[in-house]
């Protein structure tokens, strides 16, 4: 009986989520390029997107992914397909070369989301010839997947014709040093230099605060980083504490974790690459 | 002298930091940059409109007073300058707003009237634009979205404590929002009225064509 309270708060906010999102349907994770919600395409007919799709990213750098829902009610197909692509950000960062096809298909519904970067090789006429065209007409027959395997296509050609800078391999998510980091990154810096020379002399601790850093960078941006910046912090360190003064109390000192940098897993599956769409491409029905 | 030196500017960072002042920086920027974008896409709207209108004129020449509303509206908006320090005004503000409101509806009521003309809705030529304008229309509904986050974001900083008080001291005044004057006007599905040739609707509903 004395539990019943906190369970019955815990089961009010499980049954409440954060109010403006009760009513709209959950974008789904990003997990492959093509998400079928209504279990209308086999798992051949996936595969066999998957493949044509990531062989497009493969050369030329763009990301297609394909997203086929039951309904997007209450909101409109425009509302929803913009929401699913700031949340799974296709295309690479910065050149926003992402496209998604969305079906909604209790509502015959559809929608291709095109990049800010592909707005010139897909323009809106473009992505709506694509739909009346090669799309409705399969899916008015109920075939889905050539419907989708038929758009897939256009979009890709249409995306080869376009002159893009080549896909990169190393993808290096915005690891965003702001001058803030770099500035009480600058002071920890300080401080444990002065603690370090303190206990280990000046060079010993000018090294030790080197490495340490080096270990930092590494975690936060990878080898070539790491080797700069433990450089860089060793001579910084080296003349910051020149002084050498002993007894100062930083007992609680060097907090080396204190950036706490984001960085993507990048385990294994499909992730969007950071671009984004300004609500270009077009919509129609079947 | 060293140790003091330190002490300042830990103290100025974390101060400075703490007091919202680059929040209030980061998101007044934001503000900026989310109002160029609303502003380019209503630009690319009018750009649109003279096209649209000549090829609609081509099939539905009759259409006078529909296709007058609508080059009236755009004119209209041309003359308002949408500078970005529109957006530190209210009532100029209110001003830019209403003008794309009135062409938003001129716009509609065109697009009414068309139905009316199935050859030129088969036109390859209109079905692009039309695809062009949809196209535009979302892009503004999309770019005043993001407009509106922005400036929820920065006034939440201009009006919560402790941010309020350097919002106050470096002069950053809460920002104007999209408002939804025309709720009603757009909650009510757009009227098709077939056959009689003037769109007035008896409500008294803002026409502007005259």
């Amino acid at each position: 009986m004395s539990h019943a309270l906190p369970r019955a708060l815990l089961a009010a906010a499980l049954l409440f989520p954060p109010a403006y999102t009760a009513a709209e349907i959950a974008v789904p994770p990003l997990k492959a390029r093509v998400t079928d919600l209504t279990a209308t395409l086999t798992s051949d007919q996936r595969a066999a997107l998957e493949q044509k799709l990531a062989a497009l990213e493969a050369r030329k750098g763009s990301q297609v992914a394909v997203l086929l829902v039951p309904t997007t009610q209450p909101e409109t197909v425009e509302q929803y397909a913009i929401r699913v692509f700031d949340q799974w950000k296709l295309g690479r960062k910065g050149m926003d070369d992402g496209v998604l096809l969305l079906v909604a298909k209790n509502d015959r519904k559809l929608r291709i989301e095109v990049g800010y970067g592909l707005e010139g090789a897909i323009p809106d006429a473009i992505a709506k010839r694509v739909m009346d065209e090669d799309i409705a007409p399969l899916f008015k027959q109920g075939n889905f997947y050539g419907g989708i395997s038929a758009g897939t296509d256009r979009v890709s050609k249409l995306i080869e014709g376009e002159l893009m800078p080549p896909p990169r391999r190393t993808a290096a998510p915005g690891s965003g040093w702001s001058t803030e980091t770099l500035f009480i990154g600058f002071i920890i810096l300080a401080m444990a230099s002065q603690l370090l020379h303190s206990l280990l002399g000046r060079f010993l601790g000018a090294g030790v605060a080197g490495i340490a850093a080096g270990i930092v960078g590494y975690v936060l941006a990878g080898v070539a980083a790491a080797a700069i910046i433990g450089l860089i912090a060793f001579v910084i360190s080296l003349f910051v504490g020149a002084t050498g003064r002993r007894g100062i109390g930083w007992s609680s000192g060097g907090n080396w974790s204190s950036s706490g940098g984001s960085w993507s897993s990048g385990g294994g599956g499909f992730s969007g690459g950071g671009g984004s769409s300004g609500g270009g491409g077009a919509s129609g029905s079947w | 002298m060293r140790r003091f030196v330190m002490t300042v500017l830990v103290a100025a960072t974390v101060l400075l930091s703490g007091c919202g002042y680059n929040t209030l920086q980061r998101t007044d920027e934001q503000i900026k940059a989310a109002w160029a974008e609303v502003v380019n896409q209503y630009q690319r709207r009018s750009d649109l409109i003279p096209n649209l209108v000549n090829t609609v004129k081509g099939f539905a020449a009759q259409e006078q007073a529909v296709l007058l509303g609508v080059t009236n509206a755009r004119a209209k908006v041309g003359t308002i300058q949408a500078t970005p320090e529109l957006i530190n005004d209210p009532q100029a503000f209110t001003r830019f707003q209403q003008a794309q409101g009135e062409l938003s509806s001129a716009l509609s009521r065109l697009m009414v009237v068309v139905e009316r003309y199935p050859q030129l809705k088969s036109d390859q030529n209109f079905r692009d634009l039309q695809a062009q304008l949809e196209g535009t229309e979302n892009r503004i509904a999309v770019a005043r979205n993001r407009y509106i986050k922005a400036v929820q974001e920065y006034n939440v900083v201009v009006r919560s404590f402790p941010s309020n008080l350097t919002a106050m001291l470096f002069s950053f005044r809460e920002k104007p929002q999209f408002t939804v004057e025309n709720e009603k006007e757009i909650s009510k599905a757009p009227k098709v009225d077939f056959g009689t040739p003037a769109p007035q609707s008896p409500g008294g509903a803002p026409n502007g064509t005259k």
